[in-house]
């Protein structure tokens, strides 16, 4: 078995700019996702959107501590699961059930802590 | 060295490569390794065999001697070993020594290789330079040559390709029933493009590669082999047979490019178009028929005229309709203009043509402009003709196909 992380890349205008109703629904489609792939999952979050973020860069004069994300793009990170399955197939039927209404997913293998060295 | 072992090699590397890499990569779970051991094995057999002859199955002889290899490598690289993410997929979880022991009953694992390598996760250019690489064999500087790219830069593709393999976990598998039709479709996609590119170069003096064209043939022949139930397959085979059965004929023996209409077709392979023409009988009684047999069936109406005059160009546009409706692509599209106009004569075809003028995909394809200029000179509309000709050799890069042109040019 192995660690992958779904990382939401979303749309926050659109996000927004939706009614109640429609992000009642996509809540509601999360949930169901969450019950019918619980053996599979090992957390998970909605973030704050990125409005809230903030950056910490070390630097040579120190830590630097700003406002805002690191990079100014359309989509932003909104949230991830994590998950664990015996491949990239098993891994990708999941991913693919992953309501995102207003953006995409992105899958990545989770680099395991002890040995192993980034390839 | 002894010509009939070397040419026993090289009829090893082309016909067994992808076999024993497949079956040492269930034992290294490791692409590289198994691409090191395979080619130590091929090394070795050049002074055994030269010593102790040909054995009677040499692929069996290359996929012991790899997987010794392999094993040597495994033991001595333990603690290596397990710092590296290595192949998932079932049955490769059990030690290297019960593989080895089970070595009289090498399984066939080139359809596991075959999907690994062409796996969706993979960028197209990836998923082709894989399959050149591991299945057929070829080398780096060769596939890069094929594709109109720096050695550097293919190696680079190849290396990222095989790292996302076993970081990500793309199983060395066959994929279950449920998802076998839409990957065995990207698996022919690749085989197709490979065929493609061999068979009219994108660039280049010579219009075919070969080594292309016979690569291609070879693996949809070794995928018809391990699936010979899907249609799409067979449909495949038909289509690069039919088409490769005009191979000596594309070009003069001046090297000129000769159009369908001017070649000898008593020189067409026979037994490729036989072969073909059955395969495709049997592939079209499926239903709906796949897009490839639908092509191969196309190519099959123009193998049995034997004259260019006789051929059913009615029955053409009415296929290319139906492939159109399955496969509803700017290219295909150009095509079944093309059928009409032969049809239906030329105004037909440049009507259908023009109907395509605005599709993006075709926008920098030269064959849009050159069939246009081919109906515009049979309407004798020799101004515009000059226009569309001139427009295509502003975008054909391969030299056959540029002298073509340029001789149509100066023919109006």
């Amino acid at each position: 078995m192995a660690g992958y992380m779904v990382l939401f890349w979303d749309d926050e205008a659109a996000w927004a700019a939706a009614s109640e109703q429609d992000v009642e629904q996509a809540m509601q489609a999360h949930r169901d996702f969450g019950a019918r792939y619980a053996h599979a999952l090992r957390g998970g979050s909605r973030l704050y959107p990125s409005g809230t973020a903030t950056s910490v860069r070390h630097d040579r004069a120190g830590i630097i501590v700003t406002d805002g994300v690191f990079a100014e793009t359309k989509e932003h990170i909104g949230g991830y699961y994590l998950l664990e399955a015996a491949d990239l197939d098993e891994a990708l039927a999941i991913a693919k059930a992953v309501p995102c209404p207003y953006g995409w997913v992105e899958l990545r293998p989770v680099l395991p802590g002890s040995e192993y060295r980034p390839a | 060295m002894d010509a009939a072992v070397a040419a026993a090699l090289a009829e090893a590397h082309r016909q067994e490569w992808g076999y024993v890499l497949a079956a040492t990569a269930r034992v290294t779970r490791d692409l590289d390794t198994a691409e090191e051991c395979v080619q130590d094995a091929y090394a070795q057999a050049l002074t055994a065999w030269a010593t102790s002859g040909v054995p009677a199955r040499p692929g069996a002889w290359l996929t012991t001697v790899a997987r010794r290899r392999a094993m040597d490598m495994i033991r001595r690289n333990d603690t290596l070993r397990a710092k590296l993410p290595l192949l998932a997929g079932p049955g490769l979880d059990t030690g290297p020594d019960a593989l080895i022991e089970a070595a009289e009953d090498v399984p066939d694992d080139r359809l596991r290789l075959i999907f690994t390598c062409c796996h969706p996760a993979l960028s197209p250019e990836a998923q082709v330079a894989l399959t050149l690489r591991l299945l057929c064999g070829l080398s780096t500087a060769d596939v890069a040559r094929a594709f109109l790219v720096s050695e550097a830069t293919m190696a680079a593709r190849i290396t990222r390709a095989k790292k996302k393999i076993a970081a990500a976990r793309i199983p060395y598998r066959v994929p279950p029933a449920a998802e076998l039709p839409e990957r065995v479709e990207a698996v022919l996609d690749v085989v197709h493009l490979v065929f493609t590119t061999g068979h009219t170069a994108p660039a280049g003096a010579s219009l075919q590669r070969r080594n292309l064209t016979e690569r291609a043939l070879h693996l949809a022949r070794v995928l018809h082999q391990l699936l010979p139930a899907d249609p799409g397959v067979a449909g495949l085979l038909a289509l690069i047979l039919l088409t490769d059965a005009r191979r000596h004929t594309r070009t003069g023996p001046d090297g000129q490019l000769r159009l369908l209409a001017d070649q000898d077709r008593d020189q067409w392979d026979r037994d490729e178009i036989g072969e073909g023409i059955s395969l495709v009988k049997a592939a079209l009684r499926h239903r709906p028929p796949s897009r490839f047999a639908l092509m191969a069936a196309i190519a099959a109406v123009h193998a049995e005229a034997r004259r260019y005059r006789d051929t059913d160009w009615l029955e053409i546009a009415r296929l290319y309709d139906v492939l159109l409706e399955i496969w509803p692509s700017p290219v295909v599209a150009l095509n079944r203009a093309i059928a009409l106009g032969e049809a239906h004569g030329p105004q037909a075809g440049l009507d259908a043509l023009d109907e395509l003028g605005a599709e993006p995909q075709l926008a920098g394809y030269h064959y849009l402009a050159a069939a246009r200029g081919e109906f515009l000179r049979r309407l004798d509309r020799t101004g515009d003709a000059r226009l569309a000709y001139s427009e295509a050799l502003l975008l054909a890069e391969n030299q056959v196909e540029r002298d073509f042109l340029e001789r149509r040019l100066s023919q109006l």
